[in-house]
């Protein structure tokens, strides 16, 4: 099933000139994509993560996600369908401090209707995943740029998200992080996770094997 | 796939709410003083002053909480038969409550009498005494609470034969300088002679009033005597707790026509007592503890907003997670009910510490009522939960969007 499928979205922000931040897009994600979205700063890239995260709703058009359709849904039908369905990943990591590193994964469970007991066992699985899993009982406070990013995708992926929605995850991280970041993504990738990566970094961006650029609302598929 | 409704598990909530307050330990503690210190005022008002009006009503010992006594008017003439019978004292008696009764026949003419022990005509001393002479029935030390210093009370006995005997009160027989009546000394009143067969002990409560220091005859002898006539005074010694109740029946019994114009003095009641000194102390300080309170709401309600502002990104953080607005609403409003719980906790610890330490310190026994104490953390958490209302929905009602592009 497609992940992700835009028709002719459109989001408008009320000002003088209105903004025309998305302008008729279409984008496709099929699962197991690794899709990566560039664009300058104001080109619409933060209205389509938004969208695309179920943070914000579009003035026009369609927006599928896992197959539902979403810009009917009400607040608390997309709260739902955003906890279950796709795993975020910001550039402030957006760990709590002072709640251990397997903690702050299992928050991820916190809003799901999931047994109690093996949480903490699913936290360490997805810590494993990313490598981390002698990390388990840290403070985040105490890791590096890149552990801590890790952290925060093994937290997006706990629960087995359609979709892992990547917001300019290597925006706080030095060469050497970057590096071990992208890494990770290209692992997930092999095996089978969606991969949206929404970044302004040319060399982020060519890394993933799907590139689509956005300039001033509208969408372009970079074909390479 | 179907879309279901966020949901999120009490004890997850619980969970967060604890590990949101433990985070910041020494904020939270400064932030629960207001309520602690709130709570603690009104814990250590209440407490006190319940334990205040205990000890007040404490004083009111078992043996003036059973008196009653019953003041019978005096008419002009002494000869006239006056409201209450010396015959209507076993109808008193026989009411349930009744420990003891004693009539008293004291009217004003006799408040003076002339008493010596011998007819000595010393011109050198002055021999008389000046000391009341009083008519009663044989329950008289029963009433009084008194023993017999030495001697014996007359009887029914004396009473029938008009006997002239007389006993003396504590007071009157060291004026007198009778210690002893084995000699049978006699003492003479107006010039006539009774015989000494006991002298009174030393009298507790408050119902001598002048006994212990007066001449003591049976009613009998004395209105033979002496004329002093119908009974003035009906002194009743009560079972505990009885005296309200029998300040209301004893007129009755005693006088069935003319009970309206008796007059009894009771004991106040003991529970309107210890009200009125609790009201007393009340008041001022539960307005202090009150406004303590309201402080402490205003402290957590300050602290809880500068914490949602901070934790910003935390709030977009669950809503990407997942988290309806409802549950960041509930979160805040659980942790700064929590926060208001312990205050209250402690608070009402340190009140309790207090009132005993006070007690301790004034040898009081500490009286603490039990809703009170229960009481303290369920008003810390009523504080904390009016305090969390307004950050709580600020915390809901902020975008997810903007909460997520802020850089904490």
């Amino acid at each position: 099933m497609t992940v992700i499928h835009l028709t002719g979205v459109g989001r408008t922000f009320p000002a003088d000139p209105p903004v025309h931040a998305l302008r008729d897009v279409d984008l496709r994600v099929e699962p197991g994509d690794y899709l990566s979205v560039v664009g300058a700063s104001g080109s619409g890239k933060s209205t389509l993560l938004n969208t695309l995260g179920l943070l914000d709703r579009p003035d026009s058009g369609s927006y599928l996600l896992d197959g539902v359709e979403t810009t009917t849904l009400d607040d608390r039908g997309r709260t739902s369908l955003r906890g279950s369905r796709i795993g975020f990943v910001f550039q402030a990591f957006h760990l709590l401090p002072h709640r251990s590193t397997v903690d702050n994964v299992a928050l991820a469970e916190v809003y799901r209707k999931t047994d109690r007991a093996h949480r903490a066992q699913r936290a360490e699985a997805a810590l494993a995943r990313v490598g981390l899993a002698h990390r388990a009982a840290f403070d985040p406070g105490k890791l590096s740029g890149g552990e801590r990013q890790r952290v925060a995708i093994a937290r997006a992926l706990v629960g087995e998200p359609a979709l892992l929605l990547c917001d300019e995850p290597t925006g706080n991280l030095d060469r050497a992080n970057t590096g071990a970041v992208l890494d990770l993504f290209d692992e997930l990738g092999e095996q089978g996770v969606t991969l949206v990566v929404i970044t302004h970094d040319e060399e982020v961006s060519a890394r993933a094997a799907r590139r689509v650029r956005i300039d001033d609302g509208r969408l372009s598929e970079e074909l390479r | 796939m179907t879309v279901g409704r966020p949901s999120m598990g009490v004890r997850d909530l619980l969970d967060e709410a604890v590990a949101g307050i433990t985070a910041r330990p020494v904020r939270t503690g400064l932030t629960m003083l207001g309520t602690v210190i709130g709570i603690t005022t009104l814990v250590i008002t209440l407490g006190v002053a319940a334990t205040a009006a205990d000890q007040i009503a404490g004083r009111f010992d078992a043996v003036t909480a059973t008196e009653v006594t019953v003041v019978i008017p005096t008419l002009p003439d002494p000869a006239l038969p006056g409201p209450v019978a010396w015959t209507a004292l076993p109808d008193l008696v026989r009411l349930n409550g009744v420990r003891a009764a004693a009539a008293v026949a004291r009217p004003d003419s006799s408040a003076n009498a002339r008493v010596r022990t011998n007819d000595l005509h010393d011109p050198t001393s002055v021999t008389d005494r000046i000391l009341p002479v009083v008519g009663t029935t044989t329950g008289l030390p029963d009433v009084l609470g008194a023993s017999m210093a030495t001697g014996r009370y007359f009887d029914d006995g004396h009473v029938a034969r008009h006997d002239r005997v007389a006993v003396l009160g504590g007071g009157a027989a060291k004026l007198l300088g009778v210690v002893t009546v084995d000699d049978g000394p006699a003492v003479f009143v107006d010039g006539q002679a009774f015989t000494v067969i006991g002298v009174l002990g030393p009298v507790t409560g408050g119902l001598d009033k002048g006994l212990s220091s007066s001449v003591l005859l049976p009613h009998t002898t004395g209105d033979d005597r002496l004329r002093l006539g119908p009974p003035t005074t009906v002194l009743i010694r009560t079972d505990l707790g009885a005296a309200p109740l029998i300040a209301e029946q004893a007129p009755i019994a005693l006088s069935p026509n003319g009970h309206a114009a008796l007059r009894v003095l009771a004991p106040p009641d003991p529970a309107t007592l210890r009200g009125g000194v609790q009201h007393d102390v009340n008041g001022l300080f539960v307005v202090l503890g009150l406004v303590s309170l309201v402080v402490g709401a205003i402290g957590i309600a300050n602290v809880t907003l500068v914490t949602v502002v901070e934790r910003t990104g935390e709030i977009g953080l669950r809503r990407a997670l997942g988290a309806a607005r409802r549950h960041v609403a509930y979160q805040f409003l659980a942790e700064s009910v929590v926060v208001g719980l312990i205050g209250g906790v402690l608070g009402a610890s340190t009140g309790v510490v207090s009132v005993v330490a006070i007690s301790i310190s004034r040898e009081w026994t500490p009286v603490l009522d039990l809703p009170i104490v229960a009481g303290a953390p369920v008003a810390g958490a009523l504080v904390g939960l009016l305090a969390g209302l307004y950050p709580a929905l600020r915390a809901a009602r902020m975008q997810p969007v903007d909460a997520l592009r802020s850089g904490t």
